[in-house]
């Protein structure tokens, strides 16, 4: 198998076969949740109330005041690395034509020389936040194997990405397969891995909402 | 009933549901909660992540509700939950955690902690790993009526003091009244002006009201221990009581765990909607304030410069923060707000039956000094709150820490603003 064959590979057969796990995986583990029910709750919701799911669903993405201060290492990497991943993925000229390729829907592309800076900065924010699961004690508790696998498993698409782009490393063809080929193994276990929050999130957060909202409270 | 590992096993599945689930899906370990919890902050001690005091019960989730968990679990991975580890956990769980539900705010994913928390205490004491200062407490609830043991004969000796005092009668099982008004127990043991200040502005608003001799106890350790069965007991006297005397409405006490044992958990426990309204007596004030049947002087009594505690319950939990500071302003010429207030408050350190529990005097003391620095910052003496268990824990640690600052509860501070008749 050559390069191109393993390109071939893995632009059809792979990534196929990566978005159907993905989208199983997903499907599994939306019914694994709300296949457990909630109960209704019959206490009196408070007829006005600034809050409620889907408000907290969105404005937790708003550090509340103080917190940055207490643990500015998080939120400024946790938001350099989210920033910089989302506009890398959506905004990245070849990515678009991609998504233009398979569901003809497309939007204006920025500059990739800003794109490519800014998922250079991703990574570093991914570093940063290696280095702080080790040396936070609150954090060293909190870690398991998986937290080192997600890490592992994000950077490598980044990093495989930059790679390709600036024709390092390996020979074009061949990086852009194994770019490629690590975004179908992050697809694969995402839903297995805390990774899964990119779609739990919303869920966890419209609950948080909700349960406060009634009593009359913006979480 | 005697409590196992496997009562406690099965009392964490049946917890178990999609909202737990979703938050146990979305944590990604960021810490963050840690941040936001008094017992780390004034400890620096990891141990007391909430999200890390739940991870028992996380397991459970993974193991008997994802496939993964289940497959890991068959080829032998997944480590059991056992009861040492429970009895390990049980001070984490108890000691360290007053529900305040502060972490809940600012978990970037949305995990309601406060929530898990909740849960997971239901499964601790199935299992026999509840504090002994709670147990007892929650004993004596279901045998008397009232965790400390307050008798209807201690209520009535205090009636009739009131009555000498104030020259009005307080009307017990009266029926068919706007108002119950239920007392927790330190307000018949050591706040006794509570009572006082209740009749005198009811009264003043031409309000009906009445103490039902078989219901006066609002505290409900059972909500703090975490056990259903014993909570819907607690609140089911209220409600047969309520019912009974045919009462419009039920005041809940200044306490804020009885608010939440009563407001919120209530109906969900009973299995139905009460046919009468549940308010915190803060509301009550504030709505008949509104309907101008609060007449108070227009010289403000409190001149000194004075701050509010949120009781948990009442502000982040409970959504009553705006009433006690339109109160505040209509008695206090010079009140200042704390830091960190209303819904993002710091806790006494006594909540959720941590001041029930001997054992965690130490940690509780501790954990003051964030309520401490707040105080000091405004350069207070006085400080006012709605809750008498935030005031008893706070008049303890102000007496450990040496500091000069009176305690207020608003219902006397609204009473004593009432206008003469």
């Amino acid at each position: 198998m050559n390069s191109l064959d393993l390109l071939t590979f893995a632009r059809g057969t792979a990534l196929n076969a990566a978005l159907a796990v993905c989208a199983f995986g997903i499907l599994l583990r939306l019914f694994e949740i709300f296949g457990l029910g909630r109960k209704a709750d019959l206490s009196p919701a408070r007829p006005t109330t600034p809050g409620s799911g889907w408000r907290t669903m969105y404005a937790r993405s708003i550090p509340p005041p103080g917190m940055v201060r207490r643990d500015p290492v998080t939120y400024i990497a946790g938001y350099v690395f989210h920033i910089g991943l989302f506009i890398t993925i959506l905004l990245f000229a070849p990515h678009i034509e991609l998504i233009r390729e398979v569901t003809s829907l497309g939007w204006p592309s920025l500059p990739s020389a800003l794109v490519d800076a800014l998922a250079v900065a991703s990574i570093i924010a991914l570093l940063v936040l290696l280095a702080h699961r080790f040396s936070n004690p609150v954090k060293r508790l909190l870690t398991t194997g998986g937290d080192y696998l997600a890490w592992v498993l994000t950077l490598l698409p980044l990093l495989t990405g930059y790679l390709a782009y600036h024709h390092l490393l390996f020979e074009y063809t061949f990086m852009l397969a194994l770019h490629i080929l690590s975004v179908e193994l992050l697809l694969m276990l995402l839903p297995f891995t805390k990774l899964f929050h990119v779609v739990s999130v919303f869920i966890s957060r419209w609950y948080n909402g909700d349960i406060s909202g009634r009593k009359g409270v913006a979480s | 009933m005697t409590a196992t590992l496997a009562k406690g096993i099965n009392a964490f599945k049946e917890v178990m549901d999609a909202p737990i689930a979703s938050f146990f899906s979305s944590c990604v370990h960021c810490g963050l909660c840690a941040e936001a919890c008094l017992f780390y902050t004034e400890s620096g001690d990891a141990r007391f992540t909430p999200i890390h005091k739940i991870e028992p019960l996380r397991r459970i989730w993974q193991q008997e509700y994802t496939l993964l968990g289940k497959l890991g679990s068959m080829v032998g991975f997944g480590k059991e939950v056992t009861d040492a580890e429970l009895a390990e956990w049980e001070s984490l769980v108890y000691d360290s955690c007053t529900m305040c539900g502060r972490c809940a705010m600012v978990c970037p994913v949305g995990n309601d902690l406060t929530y898990m928390i909740r849960k997971m205490r239901e499964g601790m004491v199935a299992a026999g790993h509840a504090p002994e200062g709670l147990v007892t407490a929650t004993q004596r609830a279901i045998s008397s009526g009232s965790p400390a043991g307050v008798k209807w004969v201690t209520v009535q000796a205090q009636i009739r003091r009131l009555e000498k005092q104030h020259g009005y009668t307080v009307p017990v099982d009266q029926v068919d009244v706007d108002y119950l008004v239920l007392m927790s127990s330190w307000e018949i043991l050591n706040f006794p002006e509570y009572l006082g200040a209740v009749g005198r502005i009811l009264n003043q608003a031409g309000k009906t009201w009445t103490l039902a001799s078989d219901a006066y106890e609002a505290t409900n350790s059972g909500i703090q221990i975490g056990s259903s069965d014993l909570a819907r007991e607690l609140v089911s006297r209220i409600v047969s009581a309520a019912e009974r005397l045919k009462a419009r409405c039920v005041i809940s006490p200044e306490c804020g765990h009885a608010y939440t044992a009563i407001r919120w958990d209530g109906p969900n426990l009973m299995g139905r909607p009460f046919g009468f309204e549940v308010k915190h007596i803060l509301e009550v004030l504030d709505n008949l304030r509104r309907a101008g049947k609060l007449k108070l002087k227009n010289q403000k009594s409190l001149t000194q410069p004075l701050t509010y505690h949120d009781p948990c319950q009442i502000s982040r939990r409970g959504g009553v923060y705006e009433q006690p500071r339109t109160l505040l302003n209509a008695c206090a010429s010079d009140f200042r707000e704390m830091a960190d207030t209303g819904v993002m408050n710091w806790c006494c350190g006594g909540g959720g039956g941590v001041s029930a529990n001997e054992r965690a005097e130490p940690l509780r003391m501790n954990v003051f000094k964030k309520k401490k620095s707040q105080i000091e910052a405004l350069g207070v003496k006085t400080l006012v709150t709605a809750c008498a268990n935030c005031r008893v824990v706070m008049e303890e640690a102000l007496e450990h820490y040496g500091m000069d600052v009176e305690m207020l509860g608003l219902t006397e501070v609204v009473a004593d603003q009432l206008e003469e008749n």
